[in-house]
């Protein structure tokens, strides 16, 4: 075990961890956001920046800091290094750098956008974004696509974080999407809008930080603050058949994997419960589902408003 | 007198791209040598000694980087040549892939004897393709007269080349970018560590060197290292190829010792004779687009008023307040009548297009420059974006997976610092500026020296 310092916190984590990991063990406020790193997908990360990190001493053998900020999702940390997050200047000012460069070709449609409420680029926005734009030009805009009957594209939205194309090749068969064009005109697509036809491309939906693609049997229907998460399983002989459901009064709006606090898909029994198309897409009808109970949501998350965490508290411990 | 010439010396000789008359004139000596006289060790050992540093930009030592190399077990190891010359400005390695294309070819099978490669690989850069009919013309001569394939000159080495050409992309110069393209993918760079000498090619441990570096090793082998290391100053060893371009009397490739003054190679007669036209120089960019620009001022004197030469150590002199840098001699010069706006935003535009799109503050970073910079050229830009520039670069810099964003940057934050009033002066005569040039920076003009 080696010991390594974030934020004044010192934690013991196994040889090998990276500083973001290595944070996430410590949580709280010393995690840096990440954008484009999941940890369930082996390869993410690296490529938004938001997890720039300053390594005040990069370790006891050679505790000469780092000149440059260190992608915290991708630097393993050494033993006796000293990492700083929050405590940072350099760090608060780059993460503002970095959100103000996302935001620049990003169309704020929040108020239209299905992933309003559970958008990790909103959170960062709000963390870190300044309340005007310095960007004069105009948007770089694109044509929503479909890929697929079941999956939305929205390119204008997409943050380029490569997570679905690692999805597409590590869960489904055969990739046929991917990042085409280079640069600012970079854009995840299909060739010639290709359908995305797998019974695991749902989950691509899950893994998108931001609203570019989206649950055509869900869009528009709710906001996700209305619905209630609950967490439910069927027998399904594809998946793990662990899901949550959103529902509102008795009706299912949607079905999503189970997400932990960073917005991945948990582990259930060691083993990443990504779950089926025909899950996500196909049984919104609640006898097909065995409903266990709300799904705990972060106070605060848009989510729980209206005290609604409170009320799943009460809830559960009844239950326990 | 010259100096030496080490890498060009025959390039004038009729027929020296054909393997005949290239071994007549010395040629292939090197792998002779080493082959047969020295262990790889020792041939890594005289590049060591040579101080021999990386040509294509960074100025890493070559030794060094070849001692790096990891070497496990039952593991393939690769040599790559990184001929993805496409740094704006320079052109050094394409004249001499074309004009002595087995200087390249000798220098990758003694290279990738010492390194231990017996598939070694010359990326080639798309837009070069007559290129690669040349270069594949001279591994077929050296394959017939037995330089490459099983066996080379009975010493039990065996060695395959392979030319492999790009699709022209300025990222894939990057050596992970490359390594990337070369496997068959998307020219994305790859995030380090694993830095490719553990990890490179198909997992393997790599060597991307550039064409010049691999040429050089031949006279290090041919003299040994500390022949090659009595040239130059301090850690610049050994002669460089320089690609003069822009506004001078005669630009071309020359190559030179290092140590050279700067004056001497833009004023001298054995170099470029001078700024043409009898015009003044207004700045100079020493090492390829993505190297700060440097007003007349600076160029030949440093800021304390020293000789600046062309090594390493001299031109990075000033630190990036009042120095640029070497990398890869691609020596642009702009005479008074140069826009250095336009310029600015030539280079901006050229890596909106070129980053790759991958990590966030380039891919925005760089089209945000482009278009800031845009409005500033065609006159409808205000004072606060030049403050505005300034601070995106701020945001880019060093925050990136790759020296792109770096590349990116530099050039930008660099005529900023040093030709603010000509920026201001696009905001303030927009007007006049989309008919005449700016010309010299007037405050200073006092201060240039003229030969």
């Amino acid at each position: 075990m080696i010991k390594v310092t974030i934020d004044d916190i010192e934690v013991e984590v196994e040889p090998g961890t990276t500083i973001l990991n290595a944070a996430r063990q410590i949580g709280g406020e010393v995690v840096p956001p990440a954008m484009c790193y999941y940890s369930k997908l082996p390869g993410t990360g690296g490529k938004c920046r938001t997890c720039l990190v300053e390594v005040a001493a990069g370790s006891t053998a050679d505790p000469r800091p780092m000149p440059k900020l260190m992608a915290s999702c991708s630097t393993t940390v050494m033993d006796g290094m000293i990492v700083k997050n929050k405590t940072s200047e350099r760090v608060h000012d780059n993460r503002g750098g970095v959100v103000e460069f996302l935001l620049i070709n990003h169309p704020l449609d929040c108020p239209i956008c299905d992933q309003a409420g559970e958008c990790h680029l909103q959170d960062l926005g709000y963390e870190h974004g300044s309340a005007k734009t310095r960007y004069r030009e105009e948007r770089r805009t694109f044509d929503p696509i479909d890929i697929g009957n079941k999956i939305k594209l929205h390119m204008n939205r997409c943050i380029l974080c490569y997570r679905c194309v690692h999805v597409a090749n590590q869960l489904t068969d055969h990739r046929v999407h991917g990042v085409m064009h280079r640069g600012e005109h970079a854009e995840i697509s299909t060739y010639i809008q290709n359908a995305v036809e797998n019974d695991f491309s749902g989950n691509m939906i899950d893994v998108c930080p931001v609203g570019a693609l989206t649950d055509k049997t869900f869009r528009f229907k709710s906001r996700v603050w209305f619905l209630k998460p609950m967490e439910a399983e069927c027998a399904c002989t594809k998946c793990s058949g662990k899901a949550v459901v959103w529902m509102f009064g008795n009706e299912i709006y949607r079905v999503t994997a189970r997400k932990d606090k960073y917005g991945e898909v948990e582990n259930i029994e060691d083993k990443t419960a990504w779950i089926c198309n025909d899950c996500r897409f196909d049984k919104k009808d609640p006898s097909k589902w065995n409903i266990i109970g709300p799904r705990k949501i972060d106070r605060h998350s848009v989510i729980s408003q209206g005290k609604y965490e409170t009320k799943i508290d009460k809830g559960l411990n009844k239950i326990g | 007198m010259a100096g030496r010439k080490l890498l060009l010396e025959n390039v004038h000789i009729p027929g020296i791209e054909t393997y005949d008359v290239y071994r007549k004139n010395g040629g292939y000596a090197s792998v002779e040598k080493a082959l047969k006289k020295m262990t790889p060790e020792e041939v890594v050992e005289e590049v060591k000694k040579s101080g021999l540093r990386g040509r294509g930009g960074a100025g890493f030592p070559t030794g060094m980087k070849w001692s790096f190399l990891a070497k496990p077990e039952g593991v393939p190891r690769y040599l790559v040549c990184n001929a993805d010359e496409s740094e704006p400005g320079t052109f050094k390695d394409r004249y001499l892939m074309e004009k002595i294309p087995h200087l390249l070819i000798e220098g990758m099978i003694t290279s990738s004897y010492a390194l231990g490669a017996n598939v070694s690989y010359i990326y080639i850069r798309g837009e070069f393709m007559y290129i690669l009919h040349i270069l594949e013309k001279a591994i077929a001569e050296a394959r017939a007269n037995g330089m490459l394939g099983k066996n080379i000159m009975g010493s039990g080495y065996d060695l395959e080349l392979v030319v492999a050409p790009g699709g022209g992309a300025y990222i894939c110069g990057e050596e992970t970018a490359l390594l990337e393209s070369l496997e068959g993918k998307r020219g994305n760079p790859r995030m380090k560590p694993p830095f490719p000498a553990v990890k490179g090619l198909w997992g393997c441990p790599t060597v991307v060197n550039n064409v010049e570096t691999i040429a050089a090793v031949v006279p290090i082998v041919n003299h040994g290292g500390e022949d090659y290391a009595k040239i130059g100053i301090e850690r610049s060893t050994g002669t460089k190829l320089i690609s003069a371009s822009g506004n001078l009397v005669r630009p071309g490739v020359y190559e030179i010792e290092m140590g050279v003054s700067v004056e001497e190679f833009i004023y001298g007669d054995d170099y470029c004779q001078g700024i043409a036209n009898g015009k003044r120089m207004k700045a100079c960019i020493p090492g390829g687009s993505s190297v700060p620009i440097l007003p007349a001022h600076l160029v030949t004197k440093t800021a304390a008023g020293e000789n600046r030469l062309m090594t390493y150590e001299s031109l990075a002199d000033g630190g990036f307040a009042s120095g640029s840098m070497l990398g890869s001699g691609g020596f642009i010069v702009f005479d008074e009548d140069q826009c250095i706006v336009k310029n600015t935003y030539t280079f901006a535009r050229f890596y909106a297009h070129e980053s790759c799109g991958q990590c966030s503050p380039c891919r925005e970073g760089t089209g945000w420059m482009e278009k800031v910079l845009h409005r500033l050229d065609h006159g409808h830009g205000t004072i606060e974006d030049i403050s505005l520039l300034e601070e995106i670069n701020k945001k880019i810099e060093g925050n990136t997976i790759c020296p792109l964003g770096d590349a990116a940057a530099w050039p930008v934050a660099a005529a900023i610092r040093h030709f603010r009033e000509e920026f201001e002066w696009h905001v303030t005569h927009a007007a006049e500026a989309q008919t005449r040039n700016y010309g010299l920076i007037q405050p200073r003009v006092e201060e240039i020296k003229t030969l």
